[in-house]
């Protein structure tokens, strides 16, 4: 396949998955501000932007937190490039860029998910219309993700799309980690109060792990198997470990397809020397702060690597 | 669709007959689902000049223009003489040019003309072939009265229009096609690619012996026509390609791939001449690829259509086919012209001084229906302005008769309503042939009394059939 389509593909799908976590991101902060005083809110809010990379440029425009200011520069403002509405015209215009090599299935569900959304996002969004709209950005999301799934040949095409999703979710999964890690220390681990276990809770709505921790782990509330959960559990599907595992295999399906191995396998190699193997232990007394950067930039790597191995630009 | 007796015609019994039998306001709901299915898989275009180059509809009508086994028969007997002495003339006029020694054709026509390219002089394309794809525009005026409007040889569009509206027609009304036999286009892509392959460079064909690799070239998602070709290329299992993904290395077009550089044997290229090769032509050109000029004339990479094709697509020269076919195939003209009046012609500019309010006048290099007297609708105002301009510059233009063209009714919210139309056909060309695909793209007028059908000013698609025997 063309190197610009290999990009082209890579990096729509890249965009579906961001916008999909921008919007689940959200969701929990919104949740999170109507439980709490001005003060908790405003701080949420501040690191919901922090997380998204988004903070300086809101600053630049903003003076203050309030949610509908925050969900609005987030979600569709002008002078966000980053918002959810570019994101999702970004990875239409990639989709139409690389029409021939998806299926009708897929192109249709990203066209018509970028239709919708549109709609939806042409005027500022009411707070009251808020949930809903979130809720629609993961479901278009999740259809283009279900077409891709029911429809691709499970080719060189399937292998790019998979690794842009799984590389992206790695990253969004670091992210909000490293934003909120200094909750997830053990030192701090005042188990049942009120405070911490609001914002545990907070953290595995931003990833949707709400339900699935509490079904394995029984009630039980800390921050050592939350950090667990996120990062090293091989069962859930946003977890670190869970994304490298599928960026592995699709790696080495490009490679079985190409006959030969490249940088990108090296870099992915490096980073599972980091992550195989581990307990949270480790992890905890390596600092799980330096644990996350080193995840990110080397989640980084790979990418760059895969950008040149496979020719995505001349 | 009725005869001048308000009988209904030959062509269109069967369909009446299923029509008369259907609901209205089922009729509407059609129309409106037709509408939304395009919208859902995109088949757009995008308008030129516009603020944000928006993507728009191609307006579809769901009523089909019909024609009879024996009229097309007799139509594209027509139309593949055209082609061949399209295809001869061409030839001709970048080597001999016997047609200008006879004194068929004055030299100065092409001499002037920015479409004819010395770049082509004395080569040879792969195959013999120019005109790879040509698209005719006709229309009718009676009863077996097709006449030619205009000859495509650059790069026709539209084809995927033909296309798409058979789909969504069988797709809304599928008894329709178990009541009226229609001849099948679906494989014209199929034929495109084989078409194209017959045209690979004779290197191809001995070396690998393999399949040549064809690819279909796109000025990008920004490019009016971009369904289309992501489209065709989609159909063909055909690389869509971008000039950045192309290169000259080791004396072939190669296209960057994920494992590689890998060579390109035939180019459908949707990008106009000017634009190929900066080297060659156009040097702030981004949307070609340096070098393929000297590739192509080297013989190592087939072009289609042909560099220079262009020439045929002027209107002055059209005003000359009668004789280009003639001089050619030795045979009169099956498929005559619109009467045209060569304005550079003194005779001729009075005249259609004289007759302005009468006339359609034209640019010799216009198209999309711009720049264009339609004298019958004309205000006097706008009269006296076209005036002005012809005087000037009475070599840039050419008149026509403002002719009865043949109408066909579309679906409207009052019911039926007759508007013009005009057909364009679609004409493969290779050295195993010429095969031309039965119906085509019919252009219909939407506004009432309008004879401008083009999608670019307010026109739309409608399916065309051919009926089998």
């Amino acid at each position: 396949m063309l190197g610009r389509v290999a990009n082209g593909i890579f990096w729509m799908y890249r965009y579906l998955e961001r916008a999909e976590n921008t919007a689940r991101l959200l969701a929990a902060g919104h949740r999170m501000t109507l439980t709490r005083g001005p003060d908790v809110a405003s701080q949420e809010w501040k690191s919901v932007l922090t997380t998204l990379g988004l903070k300086s440029a809101y600053e630049a425009r903003h003076g203050d937190y309030t949610g509908a200011q925050v969900s609005d520069f987030v979600l569709r403002s002008r002078h966000n490039p980053e918002s959810v509405l570019s994101m999702v015209e970004r990875a239409r215009t990639n989709a139409r860029s690389c029409r021939s090599a998806l299926t009708g299935e897929v192109w249709e569900a990203v066209n018509e998910g970028w239709m919708s959304l549109r709609d939806l996002l042409e005027k500022p969004v009411r707070d009251a219309n808020l949930n809903q709209c979130l809720h629609a950005i993961r479901r278009e999301s999740t259809l283009a993700r279900g077409a891709t799934h029911g429809s691709m040949l499970r080719n060189e095409t399937y292998g790019f799309a998979r690794l842009g999703t799984f590389l992206e979710r790695a990253d969004n999964t670091a992210r909000i980690l490293d934003v909120k890690y200094y909750l997830l220390l053990p030192s701090l681990s005042y188990v049942g109060t009120a405070l911490d276990s609001g914002q545990w809770d907070n953290v595995l709505r931003s990833l949707s792990a709400e339900r699935a921790y509490r079904w394995l782990n029984a009630g039980r509330m800390d921050a050592r198997s939350i950090a667990d959960f996120l990062i090293l559990d091989t069962r859930f599907p946003r977890s670190l470990v869970f994304c490298y595992a599928m960026m592995r295999q699709n790696l080495s399906e490009l490679a079985q397809l190409h006959g030969e191995e490249n940088e990108a396998h090296m870099r992915m190699r490096e980073a599972d020397l980091r992550l195989a193997d581990r307990t949270i232990e480790q992890i905890f007394d390596q600092g799980l702060h330096e644990f996350l950067i080193d995840f990110i930039a080397g989640n980084q790597a790979i990418a760059g690597a895969i950008a040149q191995d496979y020719r995505f630009t001349n | 669709m009725h005869a001048p007796d308000g009988s209904v015609r030959e062509a269109y019994a069967g369909y009446q007959e299923w029509l008369g039998a259907q609901d209205e306001s089922w009729m509407r709901s059609k129309n409106f689902e037709a509408e939304s299915f395009f919208r859902r898989t995109g088949i757009t275009f995008n308008v030129y000049g516009e603020d944000d180059a928006e993507e728009r509809l191609i307006p579809f009508d769901m009523v089909p223009r019909i024609i009879t086994a024996g009229e097309w028969r007799r139509l594209s007997k027509g139309i593949e003489q055209r082609v061949r002495a399209l295809n001869a003339f061409m030839h001709d006029l970048y080597h001999r040019q016997e047609i200008i020694r006879s004194g068929r054709l004055p030299e100065r026509l092409f001499r002037n003309n920015k479409a004819w390219l010395p770049q082509m002089v004395g080569f040879n394309p792969p195959g013999g072939v120019y005109t790879h794809i040509t698209g005719i525009d006709l229309v009718r005026t009676g009863p077996d009265e097709f006449l030619v409007l205009e000859d495509n040889a650059r790069t026709p569009s539209g084809v995927s229009y033909m296309l798409e509206n058979r789909e969504t027609m069988m797709a809304m009304f599928p008894e329709l096609f178990s009541k009226v036999n229609v001849r099948p286009v679906s494989d014209y892509p199929r034929r495109l690619a084989n078409s194209l392959a017959a045209c690979a460079p004779e290197a191809v064909a001995k070396g690998s012996g393999g399949k040549p690799t064809i690819a279909v070239l796109t000025p990008g998602i920004y490019n009016s026509a971009y369904y289309e070709h992501a489209f065709l290329a989609d159909q063909m299992g055909a690389e869509l390609v971008e000039g950045s993904d192309l290169r000259v290395v080791n004396g072939r077009v190669q296209m960057r791939t994920t494992i590689g550089f890998k060579p390109v044997d035939v180019i459908y290229r949707r990008v106009d001449d000017e634009f190929l090769d900066p080297l060659t032509f156009n040097p702030a050109s981004v949307l070609g690829v340096p070098g393929i000029m000297d590739v192509y004339r080297a013989g190592r990479v087939t072009i289609a259509n042909a560099p220079g094709t262009g020439v045929a697509d002027d209107k002055a020269i059209y005003s000359f086919m009668p004789d280009i076919v003639e001089f050619y195939t030795g045979e009169k003209p099956l498929l005559p012209n619109v009467d045209t009046w060569r304005c550079a012609d003194p005779d001729s500019l009075k005249y259609v001084l004289d007759n302005l309010a009468e006339l359609v006048v034209k640019e010799v290099h216009g198209s999309g229906g711009y720049g264009m007297l339609i004298g019958p609708t004309s205000s006097r105002q706008e009269i006296e302005t076209f005036r002005a301009k012809l005087i000037a510059d009475p070599d840039n233009y050419i008149a026509q008769p403002t002719l009865s063209l043949s109408t066909c009714p579309i679906f409207t919210r009052k019911g039926l309503a007759p508007r013009h139309v005009d057909l364009r056909p679609y004409v493969l060309c290779s050295p195993d042939g010429v095969e031309i695909t039965p119906g085509g793209l019919t252009r219909v007028a939407l506004k009432k009394g309008s004879l401008v059908v083009n999608s670019s000013q307010g026109g739309g698609t409608k399916d065309s059939w051919v009926l089998d025997d």
